[in-house]
């Protein structure tokens, strides 16, 4: 216990968020955390084991002798830091009993028996209270106790004396990493969170070294100055509001001292959140690719938003990305402005919170879903106005998001713009065109073009962007929209695009296409929504959304604005496709209210003008985000809490996952998401469950063993989920060592259940992430489960049983943990039955997430490991959301009634997400209540409230808006064939689940059967006995069949329940351009690659080639091909391949030299090779989880997995696509 | 003899309406947002079991005093119960179950269910009502 030298600097935008009243809020949850928190100090066995592992941590411990010396030093230095540390460090138990930190320090002897006389122990632990005083005498444990209290005496008197002080113990009591942090001034010691943890979100975790560095240096020379400036000021606001000004005083003072690139970063860093123009076409991944480039090392996971920053140090090699943000003291200012604002928002609405402090902890859920409902304009508005002007005294055009000044004009953008519907990330129907060619002048002609849109103008009187929308029209009126044009299926063989198929757009006229939210975040089956659920039945085509909504964006405006506009009934955010019936009124598009618009909403800070509430960002962009103010808030944000579970038993050890586990972590430690006051713990299990304590100032860590299993307890109440910064040498160290701890273990049991039970114990006062490794079934303690597999009935073609979960242990446990906004994310690598089916409720229901990683070997499988490593390396790099939850309104007459994702659905409309992260992906299913027959437009919205790994909470919000039609063929026309797809598999799985699998296939043939039925019934002119499909869903039954021969839907092919389940889940959970990678894998020809139609990206050529049928008849043995299954790439090599090519690609002289194992090119100077990897890349530039390589050779045992993919063949259990073509035209003429 | 199996029954039956009006209450709770599906789903599963306890105490007593209509008229609704109690998954928390509620319309089709069952019990009781007065009478 110490506050060495690991402190971290507390002055983060989390720190800010705690300003004004949420403490006040905290306090009912407060009480909750202390029942957690306090009763378990005592209670430590020490069973006998516990011998065994020491002799592994001997070793370690001359090195750290010095740390108490080293984190001395700043302490002294540093009154203001070094008290608040020590208070609650050294005297935990004191801080949960007595709120008022000042009176004294006592030892942590002490306070241990004190806190055992408090509160009140079961027989259990008092008994244990001995044993746990003698274990840790005897571990060396007390003597850095008492060291540590001597230290805590000294600063408990600077505690006393420190003016930020005020109320500051009762905030601690309930919540104790934030206060910490917030009265913390850091100094050398970790300056660099300072800047860090302010902008949340946009730094994803890897921070560049030498920008770190920079943030040293220039954190600690402006701080010092900065802390007295910022007390005289805010003292009277109360000890919250202290914090946060002290930075932006700090920033502001720091815009002129700093050096151009530290202010670049933040600059840059703000932008790429702000950056509110669409000047870079958002577009498509293979742009990503192109930032991410020259970024110093980020690597493919910090996908999008650190593509953005990572070109703050250089900025020169990135012109593109930043031009206009260039201007180092301008943005400096900016980001003081923001904190200004921010640390008004605070303040104002610090009254409003006191109201529900009396809430008690059930309540506490609901307001938080109040919270987004609840008016929060209205209350803050006037008060933060003023402190608004007191304080940045009209600054505001300066302002962050605003700032994004650089911001387009109008005019200049539209170029961009426009192209964006259409190009992203899929290249346009023309062959030639290429996506990664930017912002070009696409410009294609839309085909699906078609009348109905007249409405429109009714619909929009007062706004001005009318008169260029009619200009529009008149393109509208051709005969035929292309995606009508009938396809006979039977005949036309070559229905796949060349490149991947773009989204259909919806049929808008040309400024609302502009601004609608892009098809890869948000995506509705029918992009033509039907007049009534008469005609919606008719079209037999499921009507429903598919949602990315934390999708990496390069470019998203941030808006930080004292007021969040939205509609006083439904609660809408104000959004593009409002209408302004004049100056002061806007009118909803949800749900027709007439709203007025606030004062402050008609300043436009973009062109500093007034009176241009239509000018504004909220109102420009469909996809934006709002930096909340604590409205949106039941407590202070929380920080990132990360808790390792592990699985340590024999069968683990033999797979050798730890290693892996371990090492991937080591690396990316300092890249995980978080700021100053990242938490993280580990818990390993086998029939015991072992904790370790990771305290600051041990020697070397410290394990903790239970073995009481059926009433499990935490053998220690802290300590256990430690600050990242203050222990890191700990916390490397227990990695270092974690993979060799047990390799000699005997245990086969695995106690899962009790270790979930002890993680959720652990993480309920904060909340966080429980990153869950299994590698078998779970045989001990609760939710133990029995093997339900028989392989006989692997490829019964009949009945698949046992797709549903074999007990509610784990959902319950899940809702559990969702309560407590802890999200549980399983990895199963195991080689045998595990069950998958009933562990996957842990995740599903907590908003986690399920890796699976079949017959698992360190080393006999190394395609596993390296799959798991890259997965890994994201996971742990990729952003996070935390105490997220998400809402989709539609308008009025639309109605939701199914969700599929991984979430709880806590009230009607309201998705409750412990923890987002950008690989989920989520669907609903609506159905149409009301006619919208006096509607011309619907729209969408999703709203996520989320707090950010650097502690903001902050609300993303996507809108789409898609035209009604009311005939038949105008919904045909629209339909979005791959959403259609992923709702459907969605749909499936759900109906396998509750009822059979035959069932869902059955389902599955049936939609694709009735849709075209349908169609060609209204199609009069056809001939009845050919089988057409309009050209939008030309290659509907092609996916479905894809879906029947998936893992999860195929019947008669042996296929492992685990598999299979592991399919469903992916379904479920993924977002929908990797769904459908995974349903239609895409195959190129590879061996002949030329530069025609090639693109540039970066400078380097990435060859074209065609998508080619997924068909045996299109492989060749003179040839060699890539499939790109989303997440893993085969490369089949033919036998007569030509020799050339295996020698330059693949470095091998011929094609019976190539290994059976082969997971790498190498890199060759010859062409071909370069064109090939410069290819693959650009495939796994495009997405965020970097995909496995395998190389497979005809006689190579993955053979299968390759061919089962190819699903237009036939196989002995499945239909061929044309048979299955033929299938359907009967059914349909019978 | 009679007439004390009918002022059981009317008993048990008063008790099942106010468990149907509770259900209703609670379920339409939920669809307003006034508590949430995890507290509505354990409240009301607590009560599943005593319901179909109830109801089939009743409609074994009228078996056994051979009040064979009474008995046919409830058989159904006691089948119903009972087989609802024994098709919950394995994996689920129990009838009602959180993670489902809001799904495919289920907290609507639970809504109609409490109400016909209201309106089951409402009949039973003015029948058992009145066949405790002929009772009565006839003793």
């Amino acid at each position: 216990m110490s506050a060495p030298a690991g402190l971290p600097p507390r002055p983060s935008a989390g720190a800010a968020a705690y300003a004004g009243g949420p403490a006040e809020v905290a306090a009912p949850q407060a009480g909750a955390l202390r029942r957690h928190n306090g009763p378990v100090q005592s209670p430590m066995q020490f069973p006998s084991g516990y011998g065994l592992h020491p002799p592994n941590y001997s070793v370690l411990s001359g090195r750290y002798s010095q740390v108490p010396n080293k984190a001395v030093s700043p302490h002294l230095d540093n009154q203001y830091r070094a008290s608040y540390h020590s208070t609650y460090y050294s005297a935990p138990a004191q801080n949960v009993m007595t709120p008022s930190v000042a009176t004294n320090v006592l030892n942590t002897q002490e306070s241990q028996q004190l806190y055992n006389k408090t509160s009140p122990q079961t027989a259990g632990s008092t008994e244990g209270l001995t044993q746990g005083a003698i274990s840790s005498a005897s571990y060396l444990h007390t003597s850095a106790q008492q060291s540590y209290s001597a230290f805590g005496n000294h600063y408990s008197t600077s505690v006393s004396s420190s003016v930020a002080s005020q109320g500051f113990p009762l905030n601690s009591d309930h919540y104790t990493m934030p206060v910490v942090s917030s009265a913390m001034y850091p100094t050398v010691s970790y300056p660099s969170a300072a800047i860090d943890s302010v902008y949340g979100q946009v730094y994803t975790s890897q921070s560049l070294p030498d920008v770190g560095q920079f943030k040293q240096t220039n954190t600690f020379s402006s701080q010092s100055t900065a802390v007295p400036h910022s007390l005289q000021q805010h003292v009277p606001v109360g000890y919250n509001s202290t914090l946060p000004t002290v930075s932006s005083a700090q920033s502001v003072q720091d815009s002129l001292s700093r050096n151009l690139t530290g202010s670049l970063t933040k600059a840059n860093n703000q932008i790429s959140t702000g950056g509110i123009d669409s000047l870079q076409p958002v577009q498509s991944v293979s742009q990503k690719a192109q930032f991410t480039k020259p970024g110093v090392g980020t690597a493919a996971s910090s996908a999008a938003t650190s593509s953005m920053r990572t070109p703050a140090p250089g900025l020169s090699p990135e012109p593109r990305s930043t031009p206009s943000f260039t201007q180092s003291p301008e943005s400096a200012l900016q980001e003081g402005m923001q904190y200004g604002g921010y640390v008004n928002n605070q303040a104002s609405s610090a009254p409003a919170p006191l109201s529900s402090s009396s809430d008690d902890e059930e309540e506490d859920e609901e307001d938080e879903e109040a919270a987004i409902d609840s008016s929060s304009t209205t209350s803050s508005a006037s008060p933060v106005l003023n402190n608004y002007d007191a304080l940045e005294g009209g600054g505001y055009p300066e302002t962050r998001s605003v700032t994004s000044s650089p911001v387009p004009a109008p005019s200049v953008p539209q170029p961009s713009k426009t192209s964006k519907p259409f190009g992203y990330g899929y290249p346009a129907l023309q062959p030639g065109y290429q996506n990664a060619t930017p912002p070009a002048p696409v410009q294609p002609s839309n085909p699906g073009h078609h009348p109905g849109f007249q409405h429109y103008q009714q619909q929009y009187p007062g706004v001005n962007q009318l008169s260029s929308s009619l200009g529009g029209l008149s393109l509208q009126h051709s005969q035929q929209p292309e995606s009508l044009r009938p396809v006979n299926l039977t005949q036309d063989r070559n229905i796949l695009p060349v490149s991947s198929l773009p989204a259909p757009v919806p049929n808008l006229n040309s400024d609302l296409r502009k601004l609608n939210c892009s098809p890869d975040s948000f995506r509705c089956t029918l992009t033509n929504v039907p007049q009534t659920q008469a005609l919606l039945n008719k079209a037999k085509l499921p009507l429903g959304l598919l949602l990315h909504p934390f999708r990496d964006l390069t470019q998203l405006p941030v808006i930080t604005s004292s007021t969040i506009v939205r509609c006083r009934s439904c609660r809408t955010y104000i959004n593009p496709f409002v209408s302004f019936i004049d100056q002061r009124r806007w009118k909803c598009n949800l749900c027709y209210r007439v709203n007025d618009v606030p004062e402050e909403f008609m300043y436009n800070p973009l062109t500093r003008s007034y009176g241009e509430p239509h000018k504004r960002p909220e109102v420009q962009n469909s996809t934006v985000e709002f930096i909340a103010s604590s409205d949106y808030m039941l407590r202070p944000p929380q920080p990132a809490v990360y808790l390792f579970v592990l699985d340590v038993s024999h069968n683990a050890v033999e797979a050798g996952y730890l290693t892996i586990v371990c090492q991937s972590l080591l690396e990316n430690l300092d890249k995980l998401p978080g700021d100053s006051r990242t938490r993280i713990g580990f818990i390993t299990f086998d029939s015991t469950v072992q904790f370790y304590n990771l305290q600051e100032g041990l020697s070397q860590p410290q394990m903790l063993i239970v073995s009481d299993i059926d009433d499990i307890f935490l053998p220690t109440p802290d300590s256990l989920l430690v600050n990242l910064h203050e222990s890191k040498e700990l916390i490397k160290d227990l990695l270092n060592a974690l993979p060799n701890m047990f390799t000699n273990t005997r245990e086969t049991h695995s106690a899962l259940g009790p270790a979930l039970q002890a993680a959720f114990k652990l993480m309920s006062p904060t909340g966080g992430r429980i990153s869950v490794f299994q590698t078998q079934l779970p045989s001990l303690g609760a939710g133990l489960l029995h093997s339900r597999e028989d392989p006989n009935q692997r490829s019964s073609t009949t009945v698949v049983q046992h797709l549903g979960p074999a007990t509610d242990f784990y959902k319950k446990l899940a809702l559990d943990c969702s309560g407590q906004q802890t999200a549980v994310d399983l990895f199963l690598l195991s080689s045998q039955y595990s069950d998958l089916a009933s562990l996957a409720c842990m995740s599903k229901y907590s908003a986690g997430c399920i890796y699976y990683y079949p017959s698992f070997h360190h080393i006999h499988n190394p395609a596993q490991a390296e799959k798991l490593q890259k997965d890994l390396k994201r996971y742990l790099t990729r952003k996070i959301g935390f105490e997220a939850v998400m809402r989709i309104r539609c308008t009025k007459g639309l109605s939701i009634h199914t969700f599929h994702g991984n979430f709880f659905v806590r009230s009607t409309d309201l998705l409750s997400l412990a923890n987002i992260n950008p690989d989920a992906g989520f669907a609903v299913q609506m159905s149409i209540e009301e006619s919208l027959t006096d509607t011309s437009l619907v729209c969408f919205q999703t709203a996520l409230l989320y707090t950010s790994s650097k502690g903001e909470r902050r609300i993303r919000v996507h809108t789409l808006c898609l035209p009604v039609v009311n005939s038949l063929a105008d919904v045909y026309a629209g339909a979005d064939v791959q959403a259609v797809v992923c709702l459907l598999a969605n749909m499936a799985v759900d109906r396998s689940v509750s009822s059979s699998l035959a069932d869902a296939r059955d389902a599955l043939v049936n939609a694709v059967m009735d849709s075209l039925e349908a169609y060609m019934s209204t199609a009069s002119n056809l001939q009845q006995s050919v089988l057409v499909a309009p050209n939008s869903l030309k290659l509907f039954p092609l996916y479905v069949l894809a879906l029947l021969k998936q893992k999860a839907f195929r019947t008669g092919t042996s296929t492992r329940l685990d598999d299979r389940v592991y399919a469903m889940c992916q379904m479920k959970s993924q977002p929908l351009v990797h769904l459908m990678k995974m349903i239609h894998p895409n195959m190129y020809r590879i061996d002949k690659l030329i530069d025609e139609s090639a693109i540039h990206v970066n400078d380097k050529v990435v060859p074209q080639p065609p998508i080619q049928k997924l068909s045996a008849e299109k492989l060749t043995r003179e040839g060699a091909f890539l499939m790109d299954c989303g997440s893993i790439f085969y490369i089949w090599i033919g036998k007569n391949c030509n020799n050339n090519f295996i020698k330059d690609v693949l470095g091998y002289p011929n094609y019976a030299s190539v290994p059976q194992k082969m997971t790498q090119l190498p890199e060759a100077d010859a062409l071909s090779s370069e064109r090939t990897r410069s290819f693959i890349s650009w495939l796994r530039d495009s997405r965020p989880l970097s995909p496995v390589l395998q190389v497979i050779k005809d006689e190579n045992p993955a053979k299968t997995d390759f061919f089962q993919h190819l699903i237009e063949d036939r196989t002995e259990a499945a239909f061929s696509y044309y048979e299955f073509l033929l299938q359907i035209q009967q059914q349909i003429c019978k | 003899m009679e007439s004390v199996v009918f002022i059981f029954s009317l008993i048990d039956c008063c008790a099942l309406i106010f468990l149907a009006v509770y259900f209703i209450i609670t379920l339409s709770d939920l669809e307003c947002d006034y508590i949430n599906a995890r507290s509505c789903c354990s409240k009301l599963n607590k009560w599943v079991v005593p319901e179909l306890i109830g109801h089939a105490i009743v409609t074994v007593l009228m078996l056994i005093s051979l009040h064979w209509f009474i008995f046919l008229l409830n058989l159904p609704v006691a089948t119903w119960n009972i087989y609802r109690f024994i098709m919950v998954p394995s994996g689920n928390m129990g009838v009602f179950d959180p993670t489902e509620i809001h799904n495919r319309g289920q907290l609507k089709s639970h809504m109609k269910e409490a109400m016909i069952k209201l309106g089951f019990h409402l009949l039973c009781f003015f029948m058992y009502l009145y066949s405790m007065i002929l009772a009565l009478i006839n003793d």
